[in-house]
């Protein structure tokens, strides 16, 4: 047992090493963190770009966001009941729902987009409210509760999509979320202003702490965090900037997807929600140990039904997005694989099956991992049945990493 | 010492559907004292503590603190009252680190933002208040911790919030020899800073070194409540095995405690 009690920063070296020390030895002990999903993104964006080079065309680097948005939106709201240490797996469905509801009211209705929009996450918020209670309340366990739901969204899908096979969307704002793009100028100036905040807010919270004796984040360490950032949104804004039209001179196509702003915005919120408030501490606290939970005076109950709130109301949010990709509602909206997908998005970007560990960025980054497979795999012109078989694979040996990294980290004592 | 208990219950029952665990039983703690709880295992020391951190209702009796008639619903209502347990299970979560744990459920926040800075801070002076020197960091998952550093943390959470009486059910059943020592060390200073503290053990040696008065759960009855310098070893293991040690405890096995 070492004899301190706060190591005092010395100097900026040692507290570098220190930090990096602390790195590596919670990797060693198997807590990967963003490890896996990084590396394995970098390694399927090279692997494709060498089989494919039109992998790397701005259009297809365009096509990624949008056809990856929804899934990575479903999943940031998978994580808050993933962190519970329960399973939503109606979550795909639900935001099939919520899209109906969306389209029939603005296309059968003639509801403003706005309303519409607001019916469609009310939906979404009480739907999380009716399954939530049904965990937390009657204690029938989530698997359950949400396979049931699962099969009967599925029904309420085809219900509310009744005349026909689908119902089109023409509302010119719904279209916009994954079909236009924000004008390049701005989205430049959304990423200086971005990086600037996150510079900001991470320097003056390490002289906050520095200034009151406690240990803060190396300045060098802050520094490399905001250079990556610079460089890979950078980078993604150069690319969504470069014209993507074939003939511009009729119809110019550049520009950052609008929903990708939208996304950065949810998971601001999110992670603020998780990190900063008492409410995400409690969640940790709740997936962690529920039972040192409650003793703590912790409202369990609300936690849990909150948690599945928050989940299907992202679901509905992942619906819009979809139907406006789509164009449309179909039976099949938030079917399919789209459950799958954004589990294995939250998975694959590091948040465990087993709870208490996970952060709304891992959907992002779990939905690039997913977003890329799918794409660059249909860019091989591999079939749909292949498709799902690597992926699928590729949750497998997620969870798998999930379920090795627990025993490490039990083996290491630091569980 | 002279002064009256901060902390008393009379005729506690309590069931757990058909079983019933505690048995009209009193029970005092007393400030700037060290009270053991003892009894075998099963014999309802848990629950009585449970019971009085509102963890679980009781079914019926009367609890008093500071002399007024108090109701309990909940950890909240004992926390309250400033009464703090550190339960045999300890309760921490594994994934939070040591500030996180210390500050559970009761936060402390700017508006809607956790302060943490404040928090580490008031965390750093609690375990430096307790001359406890024994972790690396605030900051350290509190999975990484071994069995005597998540005892310290658990107590260090119990006294953060100037609390009244500190209940430490089986504190250093899980010890090694060392630590064993560390911890009862702690408990002893708690006392001696003003606090009554409520120790439950199965070692005699430990109940021995530390405590001012003895209380003898036997099948969840109080056999007897006793000074523990009016006692010897033999007698308290008797109150234990059989509920009674000649004049002491109770008069069948199963009737009123003398
Ligand atoms: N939540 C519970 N539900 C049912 N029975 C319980 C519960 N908690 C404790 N008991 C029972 O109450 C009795 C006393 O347990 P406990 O208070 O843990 O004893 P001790 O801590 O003295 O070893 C045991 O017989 C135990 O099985
Ligand atoms: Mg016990």
């Amino acid at each position: 047992m070492t004899t301190e009690t706060l190591p005092k920063q010395e100097n900026a070296d040692s507290a570098l090493g220190v930090h990096v020390k602390g790195y590596i030895e919670r990797v060693k002990g198997g807590e990967l963190g963003a490890l896996p999903a990084v590396l394995g993104l970098v390694i399927l964006c090279v692997v494709f770009s060498i089989l494919r080079p039109a992998f790397l065309s701005a259009v297809n680097f365009a096509n990624l966001f949008t056809q990856g948005a929804a899934v990575a939106v479903i999943a940031m709201g998978l994580i808050f009941v993933l962190l519970l240490g329960e399973i939503d797996l109606s979550a795909g469905f639900a935001s099939g729902v919520c899209a109906a509801v969306l389209a029939v009211l603005l296309t059968l209705q003639g509801w403003p987009w706005y309303l519409a929009v607001l019916a469609a996450m009310a939906t979404g918020a009480v739907i999380g409210l009716v399954l939530g209670s049904l965990v937390a309340k009657l204690g029938i366990p989530s698997f359950v509760v949400t396979l049931a739901a699962f099969l009967a969204f599925q029904g309420v899908v085809l219900l509310l999509v009744k005349d026909g096979t689908n119902i089109s969307i023409r509302d010119e704002t719904i279209l916009a979320i994954a079909n236009k793009n924000v004008p390049p100028a701005i989205g430049w100036a959304a990423l200086v202003v971005g990086v600037a905040a996150y510079a900001a807010i991470q320097v003056l919270q390490a002289r906050r702490r520095t200034a009151r004796g406690l240990v803060s984040t190396p300045m060098a360490v802050i520094a490399a965090r905001v250079a990556t950032l610079a460089v890979v949104a950078g980078f993604a804004v150069y690319v969504l900037n470069l014209e993507r039209s074939r003939n511009a001179a009729i119809v110019s196509l550049k520009g950052v997807p609008i929903v990708v702003p939208l996304i950065v915005i949810l998971l601001i919120v999110w992670t603020f929600v998780l990190r900063r408030t008492a409410y995400g501490r409690h969640i940790y606290a709740v997936g962690g140990n529920a039972e040192a939970a409650r003793r703590a005076g912790i409202n369990v109950d609300r936690i849990r039904i909150s948690a599945f709130v928050i989940c299907s109301f992202m679901a509905s949010i992942g619906g819009i997005i979809a139907a406006s990709r789509a164009n449309s509602v179909d039976p099949n909206t938030g079917g399919s694989n789209v459950l799958l997908f954004a589990v294995g998005a939250a998975v694959i970007g590091g948040t465990s099956l087993f709870g208490g560990k996970g952060r709304a960025l891992d959907a992002l980054l779990g939905g690039a991992v997913v977003a890329v497979i799918e794409n660059g795999m249909g860019l091989m012109g591999y079939s749909a049945g292949v498709k799902f078989v690597v992926t699928g694979s590729v949750l497998l040996l997620a969870a798998g990493v999930d379920a090795l990294s627990r025993k490490r980290a039990a083996a290491t004592g630091r569980r | 010492m002279s002064q009256g208990p901060i902390l008393e219950l009379r005729g506690i029952n309590k069931s757990f559907g058909p079983v019933q665990v505690l048995h009209d039983v009193a029970f005092s703690a007393y400030p700037g004292e060290v009270t053991a709880l003892v009894g075998d295992n099963g014999a309802g020391k848990s629950t009585l503590v449970k019971c009085i951190g509102g963890i679980h209702p009781i079914d019926s009796g009367e609890y008093f603190f500071e002399g007024e008639r108090v109701h309990v619903s909940g950890p909240r209502d004992a926390a309250a009252l400033g009464v703090e347990i550190v339960y045999q299970d300890l309760a921490l979560c594994d994934n939070l680190d040591i500030v996180q744990n210390m500050f559970l459920g009761r936060e402390r926040r700017n508006g809607l933002v956790l302060d943490e800075d404040t928090m580490e801070e008031m965390a750093a002076k609690t375990l430096a208040g307790l001359s406890v020197r024994t972790v690396k960091s605030l900051r350290q998952q509190v999975s990484s911790l071994s069995g005597g550093q998540r005892q310290t943390v658990a107590i260090a959470k119990a006294v953060l919030w100037n609390s009244k009486v500190v209940i430490l059910d089986e504190p250093t059943a899980a010890l090694g020899v060392a630590q064993t020592a560390q911890v009862l060390e702690l408990v002893r200073r708690l006392a001696d800073k003003g606090l009554a503290v409520v120790l439950i053990s199965h070692n005699m040696n430990d109940v021995f070194a530390v405590s001012d008065r003895i209380a003898a759960l036997y099948l969840g009855r109080m056999a007897a409540q006793v000074k523990a310098s009016e006692v010897t070893h033999a007698q308290v293991v008797e109150l234990i095995t059989s509920g009674r040690s000649g004049e002491l405890g109770l008069k069948n096995g199963n009737g009123a405690a003398s």
